[in-house]
């Protein structure tokens, strides 16, 4: 009773990557708190899927495998979760900030009446005093996201409500596994008592899935363009920059907005979080949203014609001018030294 | 078949235009020098409201939106482009809403609109980015939800067939109405305001609005009805002030800090070609590059 759960998504029999990070996650804050980390999955065909979860370090693991579980539609895992949820009490709940958690956790918080922190960029656990109620709590989760607006981060709580909600993106926690040989419970959810057939209102007609093309969270150097770039013509240069040096494009969102990327280039809280070796920030002026997703990258370049752009305080190397004149002559020097 | 079609927009403040200049000095937004507009994605819901209404004569679209007073702009614009009328939800009791409260506040006020086949709405509003409130209508309604639609492929015996856009793919799923669908940035974007509408509708107003200009007006709105916005508050759609506003958030912001990132040493440099040609050397050197 009052563990941390972990719902994990699947694709083709393969756990997410985002799920094992939470649940790696999930493993340290049950840790601090002295419970047990359970994580949740829901399909088809799910035999032998514990040899995927228990490595993370999970101490029980619920499945619900029934053919009409998979693919993915709203209803039927939210009834799943709201059941068993309704009998485990967990204290936290945590899932990605998926096309899947995103659609999933808000039903599930609505009907348990528990609050749901969204895109968090860091979770720990703390106490919390209420002066006015003078009640204090221990050991709340601290749904930390940057605010709207400004450098801004605010720590969010759900003191009465159970459980505390959270999404968190892709490639915002660590993923690592704790023991290959960790074993854990396997407990069955009966699934006809956990859903209607009218559940099953959403029929999934066609699908297509394709792997991404865009590989940021496994690039070593990331060139990305801000709305400074200007335009998607002027935005071609970084791709030029990129193919020379052996780097993947990003973006921040106004230049996605903007339409110069396609979304899933995006950097930063809402979009994906990177950890190159060197990140090039051309035209980007360096919101915390978007310094949030890049700021552990290990050398960073910012190119801005504003010498107070507030990237420039967390960059290595801050280059004072247009990225029209500075980006071709990073291309054109590369090329001459690299012979 | 004709649809009664409620389309969920809100009024956000422009988070692209989050410049220097709308900061204050103490490092928290001037959210009034903002200009306030209408959450993109949420024209993206309103367009595909509208082409329903294009396929199935006789339908309506209603616009439902919850702000402050002036978020009646939110109506006209839709007015503007093709919607028939409008709701704001507005009262002191619903501030400082989560997304929770927020979405308790819009399900009360599609309970008294009480007759709709559909409910379409952006998927997520700019200034939050949660994309939560439109399943959580969905589940306080109890009727299912098609998010990150692309595409309402059509309405045909009582179902929807919807195109959605995913992280990593799309799907087509047919829905049993009524639902709530809420739609993508990568939907198609919204029509143009159309003329005939800014002229028919250019003088619709709140009865809080009517309050601050001359009388003429209301002559004017008493022979065109249309003219009339409603506002409801918390009385009028029968909500729980326990579920609204502040009491009815489950989440409460702890604190809120700036954050000082550990500034860092850091090199300066100039566009100058000797000055760029180093760099990348020193960066070749440590095999930063190459
Ligand atoms: C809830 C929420 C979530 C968000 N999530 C994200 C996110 O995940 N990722 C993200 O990036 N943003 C996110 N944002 C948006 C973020 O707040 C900023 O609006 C955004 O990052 C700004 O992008 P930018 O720096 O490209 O544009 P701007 O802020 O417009 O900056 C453009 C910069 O380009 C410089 N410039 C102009 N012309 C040139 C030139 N010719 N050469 C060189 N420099 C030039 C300017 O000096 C300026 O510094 C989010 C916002 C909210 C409210």
């Amino acid at each position: 009773m009052n563990n941390i759960f972990v719902y994990c998504e699947i694709e083709d029999g393969i756990i997410g990557d985002v799920s094992l990070e939470l649940l790696t996650k999930g493993r340290s804050l049950a840790n601090k708190l002295n419970c047990k980390l359970e994580a949740v999955v829901i399909g088809a065909n799910l035999k032998g899927i514990e040899s995927q979860v228990f490595p993370y370090g999970v101490d029980v693991l619920h499945v619900a495998d029934d053919a009409r579980l998979y693919p993915y539609t709203s209803l039927p895992h939210t009834s799943i979760l709201i059941n068993l949820f309704k009998q485990e009490k967990p204290q936290i709940a945590l899932m990605g900030a998926t096309s899947i958690g995103r659609d999933l956790g808000p039903r599930v918080s609505s009907a348990l009446f528990s609050g749901l922190t969204a895109d968090c960029t860091s979770l720990e656990i703390g106490d919390h005093e209420d002066k006015k109620e003078g009640k204090s709590y221990k050991d709340l989760l601290y749904q930390i996201r940057p605010a709207f607006g400004g450098n801004i981060v605010a720590t969010i709580i759900n003191p009465d409500q159970r459980p505390q909600m959270a999404t968190v993106r892709e490639g915002v926690m660590k993923k690592e596994i704790l023991d290959a040989n960790y074993k854990g419970e396997i407990k069955q959810i009966d699934v006809k008592k956990f859903v209607n057939n009218t559940d099953f209102v959403v029929e999934v007609i066609e699908r297509h899935m394709e792997k991404s093309k865009v590989n940021l969270k496994g690039a070593s150097i990331i060139v990305a363009g801000g709305y400074g770039m200007g335009s998607k013509e002027n935005f071609q240069m970084l791709y030029d920059l990129a193919s020379v040096i052996g780097a993947e494009v990003g973006a921040s969102r106004a230049a996605v907005d903007g339409g110069f990327a396609e979304h899933e280039r995006q950097i930063g809280q809402t979009g994906v979080t990177v950890r190159p070796k060197l990140y090039i920030a051309c035209g980007i002026s360096g919101q915390i949203q978007h310094i949030a997703g890049m700021q552990e990258s290990s050398v960073i370049i910012a190119i801005n014609t504003d010498p107070n752009a507030p990237i420039n305080t967390i960059a290595d190397y801050v280059i004072t001018g247009s990225v029209e004149e500075v980006v071709p002559k990073l291309i054109k020097y590369y090329k001459k030294n690299s012979k | 078949m004709s649809l009664k079609i409620v389309v969920l927009a809100k009024q956000v403040p422009d988070t692209h235009n989050v410049g220097k200049d709308a900061m204050k000095a103490d490092g928290t937004v001037n959210r009034a020098a903002l200009p306030a507009i209408f959450n993109p994605e949420d024209l993206n819901a309103l367009e595909q409201a509208l082409r329903l209404k294009d396929k199935n004569p006789g339908s309506t679209v209603t616009i439902l939106t919850m702000g402050p007073g002036k978020a009646a702009e939110v109506i006209r614009e839709g007015l503007y482009r093709g919607a028939d009328n409008g709701y704001l939800l507005t009262d002191r009791a619903f501030a400082g809403a989560d997304t929770l409260a927020t979405s308790y506040a819009i399900h009360m006020a599609i309970k008294k609109i009480k007759d709709f086949d559909v409910i379409i709405g952006g998927r997520q509003a700019i200034d939050g980015d949660t994309a939560q409130v439109g399943p959580q209508v969905a589940e306080k309604l109890g009727i299912p939800q098609v998010t990150y639609a692309e595409d309402i492929l059509s309405v045909e015996n009582g179902k929807a067939t919807v195109k959605r856009r995913l992280e990593r793919g799309t799907e087509v799923v047919s829905v049993a109405l009524p639902a709530v669908i809420t739609v993508n940035g990568s939907a198609a974007p919204c029509r143009p305001r159309n003329a005939k509408l800014i002229q028919k509708y250019k003088y619709a107003k709140t009865i809080t609005e009517k309050q601050e200009v001359i009388n003429d007006y209301a002559d004017l709105c008493n022979q065109r009805p249309y003219l009339n916005l409603q506002e409801w508050s918390v009385d009028d759609v029968q909500a729980d002030r326990q579920f609204c506003g502040l009491s009815g958030s489950p989440t409460k912001v702890k604190n809120i800090e700036s954050v000082v990132f550990q500034a860092k040493e850091s090199k300066k440099l100039t566009a100058a070609d000797n000055e760029i040609e180093e760099l990348i050397k020193e960066l070749m050197a440590n095999h930063t590059i190459g």
